[in-house]
């Protein structure tokens, strides 16, 4: 096997080199191949990493290319850590984080549920609801300040249809106890269908056996949603939970157009307060410790969630 | 002397003079950096002269306000040679200076006979010196701005107004001469119903990302008292920058966004108070003086239906306003200093200086501001000469931007979200920014 597909690429090399390639190995074939994509990796990940690292312990600064760089430990850890505004950023992107993971997995599900089933204009539904996702989170964000806009926005003035609240009463970006909850309604608006679209598949990969078994069985469609359909999609709800959540721990446009981190630091989620540390206020080697932190904590996540994805999968 | 030889010197004279006529004559591309506003399309109409004189072609990269400062301190820190010319914001010419990013022009200006007496004082200082208060520049003072105010002149002299706001506060409805006096005003045209049209009173600067509820919250804290340290021990803050005037004075400024601005101004700046103003929703409203010509010529507001304002003063008689504008300067990182050199030459001209006024772009010159016709030609003109004689500007250090997003966060988290009171809020920003210059080891 090994003998005909090292025959098989020396017969597609000039002479010369297929001369030198018939005395080489498969792993050094598969090495050849791999090795382009693994310098790649080296240069466009793993060495940035290395050097985020290594800035995160000094005081370099990308505006200050006078000014002698410093070693300073875990000065900027210690910083970070220990800062009051790190921990309300991080609260802010916890809330942000959980609602939207929460409300598009239960609405998508329930869309995928709903468009599963054969009905008339199937295809057209589903067209149209995935047309939020394939919008600019910048143009969204930034219409939906209009949608807002308590004197002229359609939100407010739905809002009034249904509850006989004045639309200019209220203003739903400008509000402390509002704002979050305005990012994560547009975020849901937008990101819904991209989770829908993944249960759909999970839900179409379900074998129609099974539910005739049921059937058969005499099971209730109640009892066959609780242990086949959920059981059967969990793999593909867990997927689309983990995409979000790596997704939305690094949401900048969209939150920037819509509130621009306010009322106060009320929508500032960690990726803009990383943004303003390292390209506004270009403390380089602090930001380079936020990120790296940031890093972790999103890697150690996903790790560990892997893993359980992982254990239902084998199920 | 044979043939060869006679002809070979006069091949070298000959090959000499091309090459020293060519390069005298070479067109440069000159790449100028902005921000995308109004003036900036007067300055291309302006340098199609310089272009016609120079043989040099001008090009331009204006960003949005919003994003400007991102945009080209980008630029300027990584060295890029986008740009030959820069119109910098006041508050970069610390570090520019300090980073090496600015040529500076003294020698420059000698030798071309520009003379920094020539402009408005308050720009020569806020646009090119650093250190300030010193003989260093490091650009030509290009557009003098500054924070004031518009109303609605047509308003203010309806008959049934001003009798109601006479009978209620017990002075004329004219352009107020204090902030307390703005307030009243703005509290009366709250809610009012002007035309069938519900009308609010004032919009001022609220915006989060930038730098808009600094230039606006600063505009009125310094004739409340506010200083940024000690005039006779630098950076020492305390009981200056959260004085209890300038407590009194973040109170107002929060007062004013609570009792008197349009519905949904909780992010907004320098193009949301053209909109609130051009679109007949309120009576007054904050903005710098380049947004004048254009309401001026507006067919909603226009002509006399508009009236301007300098700061009025705070409760101790004292008045200021925020320094808005910039200088131009040329990029150290360019390959093509000395056409950018020919460029400020050509537009620090008197004549030229005029011209730009002409096109809406104001002149930091005196012989064109103390031109005895300046005041009268425009109606904004004179409004423009009372704001700039009280300027005062943010700090210009090299790490503005770090003092900056301090001074956003607190006053936006007090004035719009409402969050603790305003000592809170000053005594936050007094130690930001104490911890700002501690690492940069003023102390």
């Amino acid at each position: 096997m090994s003998d005909h597909l090292a025959q098989r690429v020396a017969s597609a090399t000039p002479p010369k080199l297929a001369r030198r390639i018939r005395g080489v190995s498969d792993r050094t074939i598969a090495w050849l191949f791999v090795t382009p994509t693994i310098l790649l990796l080296l240069a466009v990940n793993i060495f940035p990493l290395i050097w985020t690292i290594r800035l995160s312990l000094t005081n370099f600064r990308t505006n200050r290319p006078n000014n002698p760089v410093e070693f300073v430990g875990i000065e900027n850890y210690r910083k970070i850590l220990t800062n009051p505004d790190t921990w309300a950023s991080l609260q802010a992107t916890a809330h942000f984080l959980i609602w939207t993971i929460v409300l598009q997995v239960v609405i998508g599900f329930t869309l995928a549920y709903l468009i599963n089933k054969k009905f008339r204009g199937n295809d057209l539904w589903t067209t149209l609801i995935v047309l939020p996702m394939m919008l600019s989170p910048a143009v969204v964000g930034n219409f939906w300040t209009f949608l807002y806009q308590p004197q002229i926005g359609l939100f407010n003035y739905f809002i009034e249809f249904i509850s006989g609240v004045d639309p200019a009463s209220f203003s739903m970006i400008g509000d402390v106890s509002l704002a979050p909850w305005t990012i994560v309604l547009v975020d849901t608006w937008m990101w819904t269908p991209f989770v829908m679209l993944i249960c759909l598949a999970g839900l179409r990969s379900i074998p129609p056996s099974i539910y005739e078994a049921a059937e058969c069985d005499r099971a209730s469609k109640w009892r066959q949603f609780w242990t086949i359909t959920l059981p059967m999609a969990l793999p593909f709800l867990m997927l689309a939970v983990l995409f979000r959540g790596i997704e939305n721990f690094k949401m900048f446009d969209l939150v920037v157009q819509l509130t621009g981190g306010g009322p106060g630091a009320t929508t500032l989620l960690t990726s803009i307060d990383l943004k303003r540390e390292a390209f506004e206020k270009w403390r380089t080697g602090f930001a380079s410790a936020y990120a790296v932190i940031l890093f972790v904590t999103v890697f150690g996540l996903a790790s560990i969630y892997v893993k359980a994805l992982n254990k239902v999968k084998d199920r | 002397m044979n043939a060869k030889q006679m002809l070979t010197p006069a091949l070298l004279a000959a090959a000499v003079t091309v090459a020293m006529g060519t390069g005298a004559a070479q067109a440069t591309d000159l790449t100028l950096c902005w921000a995308a506003w109004d003036p900036a399309n007067a300055l291309v109409e302006l340098s199609k002269e310089y272009e016609a004189q120079s043989g040099n072609t001008m090009h331009f990269e204006f960003v949005p306000w919003t994003s400007f400062a991102d945009r080209m301190l980008n630029e300027l820190n990584s060295g890029g040679k986008l740009c030959d010319l820069m119109i910098g914001d006041s508050q970069w010419i610390g570090g520019a200076a300090e980073n090496g990013q600015y040529i500076k022009l003294n020698d420059f200006f000698d030798a071309n006979k520009i003379k920094m007496d020539d402009f408005i004082p308050a720009t020569v200082v806020g646009y090119s010196e650093w250190p300030k208060n010193t003989p260093n520049y490091w650009a030509l003072p290009a557009f003098g701005d500054v924070v004031g105010w518009t109303y609605r002149k047509d308003w203010f002299a309806r008959p049934e107004l001003k009798a109601e706001f006479t009978a209620k506060y017990g002075h004329d409805l004219a352009a107020p001469a204090t902030f307390d006096e703005l307030k009243q005003i703005a509290e009366f045209f709250q809610n009012r119903d002007i035309d069938g049209k519900k009308v609010y009173g004032a919009s001022i600067y609220t915006e989060r990302g930038s730098e808009g509820i600094t230039m606006g919250a600063m505009d009125v804290l310094y004739s409340y008292g506010f200083k940024y340290d000690n005039p006779d021990k630098p950076y020492d803050m305390e009981g200056f920058v959260n004085s209890a005037n300038a407590i009194k004075g973040l109170e107002f400024y929060k007062s004013l966004y609570d009792c008197c601005v349009p519905p949904g101004s909780s992010n907004g700046y320098m193009t949301e108070g053209v909109d609130a103003f051009k679109s007949g929703q309120v009576a007054m409203q904050m903005n710098f003086a380049f947004t004048w010509p254009g309401f001026n010529t507006d067919a909603n507001v226009g002509g006399d239906r508009t009236g301007y304002f300098a700061n009025p003063a705070g409760p101790n008689g004292d008045k200021f306003a925020q320094l808005g504008g910039q200088g131009i300067s040329v990029v150290a990182a360019s390959d093509k200093q000395d056409a950018a050199l020919s460029y400020i030459k050509w537009f620090a001209q008197p004549a030229v200086q005029a011209k730009w006024w002409k096109l809406g772009g104001y002149s930091a010159l005196r012989a064109v501001v103390e031109d005895p016709g300046f005041a009268t030609s425009q109606p904004y003109a004179q409004t423009f000469l009372d704001s700039m004689a009280i300027v005062k500007d943010f700090w210009a250090e090299p790490s503005y931007a770090t003092l900056l997003q301090s001074s956003q966060k607190w006053f936006h988290d007090y004035v719009v979200a409402g969050n603790g009171t305003a000592k809170q809020a000053l005594d936050g920003l007094v130690a930001d920014w104490h911890a700002t210059f501690e690492e940069e080891g003023k102390y």
